[in-house]
């Protein structure tokens, strides 16, 4: 933490960063992995919030007036100005708390572009091959497998001889930006591997990644925010249930987080 | 293009490559055109040529790659052009970008970086102090990010299925999502000059390469742009009256010429 000398009769940027000053308020769901990320860097950064529950199935009113394009979570509204998209907000809170001693993204140009490069991979590749592990069953499955692991193959590359060699983390000896975006969403895996009855992350195979997600689980931070084993579990084999097995009313597909699960999120439930 | 090369050999070359592309003159879409290096440079100077500066991999009709040409343009740097055959792509280029192969890339002292609006925000950041293409405010820095991105997720894949359908039922869709898509940017830019307000920024730089494929959407998806949106009509006008964006744009008789071979390479005409 810097030492900030201000004179008695002001206030310390810190102070003003964790006070009523700057409100923030949460839009989110409990499963979500897009919404653990937000809160994640909240507790990285110790900022208060006010954090509000969405019931995917029956969007709030104040949910799609902030986020009207998408009508997703998370969004975080600043001073009572929206925010959406995870990746928007966790650059929005930088920029926003400057002083703000914990910066998730990197300091200099090139290391942001890699960050960020990092960052759309797993949103745009390693997300949906996972995707698309957990919602299909017999040969379609072992081929998503493959699918996922030579997505991995490429983070692992990474983390053994590309940018992020080295490092204990992405971002260094502490987690930062790309850490939350891979980590929140990968605890997903070991809760897929017992519901879908595969092989996801192998340690022999994937050391760097296992070593990484292992560390990763073990901050203090990441296990007040990510939910028990059981409840993701839970939450999963009644997913599992429904993409497989099909059926369900029209409340089933109609947003939700059950109808979250589509090739484009790693544990989605951005609907 | 921005370009001062070092040595009058190296000069002559490039004049040739770049008449070729500034002209728009046609050229077969598989002629590779990559830029060398003198054999002259001694090795060591050769191989720091080589890797100090900027130089972007690109394809001359990519709006991606646009992006990336019009913002080097805005914060005047030099860099070199490397014309990518996509169809025999350049080792240079499967080294620098193994993960999606794709172009455009940038590649800054020898490093690369990857993803078009990456690249811009990259270069923003690199070369501050000219022509900011995000603001400075916060909020208005997320709002910017938005919005391109919001133009990534669905110009470029709905605008593609505007010619690359045959017909029927799945384009007349197309064209209604397209202008839906339109009618939503035109929403958000309002009565502002440009997206960011005086100041061009981002998401004209994201928006505006596609708009010389307006030409080439209009005609197969039978609609008017013009009619539909035309504040958006007007704002695209007044970015081409930027020198960055009117040296980089071709015209789209030109993108609606490419087009028509890439309609004939994917057997929909």
């Amino acid at each position: 933490m810097k030492a900030v000398k201000q004179k008695p009769s002001s206030v310390s940027p810190m102070e003003k960063e964790n006070s009523s000053s700057s409100s923030l308020k949460l839009f989110g769901s409990w499963a979500s992995s897009y919404t653990h990320r937000i809160q994640l860097a909240l507790k990285l950064k110790n900022l208060t919030f006010d954090y509000i529950e969405e019931d995917l199935s029956h969007k709030s009113p104040a949910l799609l007036l902030h986020n009207p394009i998408y009508q997703k979570v998370p969004v975080l509204v600043a001073d009572g100005r929206p925010i959406p998209e995870s990746l928007l907000i966790l650059h929005f809170l930088d920029e926003y708390f400057p002083h703000n001693p914990r910066q998730l993204l990197p300091k200099s140009p090139h290391d942001r572009a890699a960050a960020r490069f990092w960052a759309h991979f797993t949103d745009d590749r390693l997300g949906p091959a996972v995707a698309a592990v957990f919602a299909s069953s017999g040969d379609a499955q072992v081929a998503a497998v493959d699918r996922f692991r030579s997505e991995l193959r490429l983070v692992e590359a990474e983390l053994t001889d590309g940018v992020f060699a080295g490092s204990r983390f992405f971002s260094g000896d502490q987690i930062g930006f790309l850490d939350i975006v891979l980590g929140c969403g990968s605890y997903w895996l070991a809760v897929f591997e017992e519901v879908a009855e595969v092989k996801l992350v192998d340690a022999v195979e994937f050391p760097r990644f296992h070593a990484w997600l292992r560390d990763f689980e073990e901050q203090d931070e990441v296990k007040a925010i990510i939910p028990s084993f059981n409840e993701l579990l839970g939450y999963a084999r009644g997913l599992r249930k429904i993409l497989l097995g099909g059926g369900g009313g029209e409340a089933d597909n109609d947003g939700g987080a059950v109808a979250g699960v589509e090739a484009g999120d790693m544990g989605n439930l951005q609907k | 293009m921005t370009f001062k090369p070092k040595n009058g050999t190296l000069q002559k070359q490039l004049a040739a490559t770049f008449s070729l592309i500034n002209t728009g003159a046609s050229r077969p879409f598989h002629q590779t055109a990559c830029v060398h290096i003198s054999p002259k440079l001694k090795p060591e100077k050769r191989r720091m040529a080589e890797e100090k500066g900027v130089k972007l991999l690109d394809l001359w009709s990519s709006p991606f790659g646009q992006r990336c040409r019009i913002a080097l343009a805005e914060k005047e740097v030099e860099y070199e052009y490397n014309e990518e055959n996509l169809s025999d792509k350049s080792e240079l280029l499967l080294k620098s970008n193994p993960i999606y192969k794709k172009i455009p890339v940038l590649i800054h002292d020898g490093k690369p970086v990857c993803e078009s609006l990456i690249i811009v925000q990259y270069i923003d950041e690199v070369w501050p102090s000219k022509t900011p293409i995000l603001p400075s405010d916060p909020y208005a820095r997320a709002q910017a990010r938005f919005w391109a991105d919001y133009v990534d997720k669905k110009v470029y894949e709905c605008g593609t299925r505007l010619w690359k359908l045959k017909g029927g039922e799945a384009l007349q869709e197309a064209k209604e999502e397209f202008i839906l898509i339109l009618k939503t940017l035109e929403a958000e830019l309002g009565d502002k000059k440009y997206f960011g307000g005086e100041t061009f920024g981002l998401v004209d730089i994201a928006l505006v390469p596609f708009t010389s494929w307006f030409y080439s959407y209009e005609t197969y998806a039978g609609f008017s742009i013009e009619q539909e949106c035309s504040k958006l009509v007007s704002w695209a006008k007044r970015c081409k009256e930027r020198a960055s964006v009117a040296k980089t744009l071709y015209e789209p008789k030109k993108i609606h010429e490419f087009v028509g071979h890439l309609r004939k390479k994917y057997g929909v005409e």
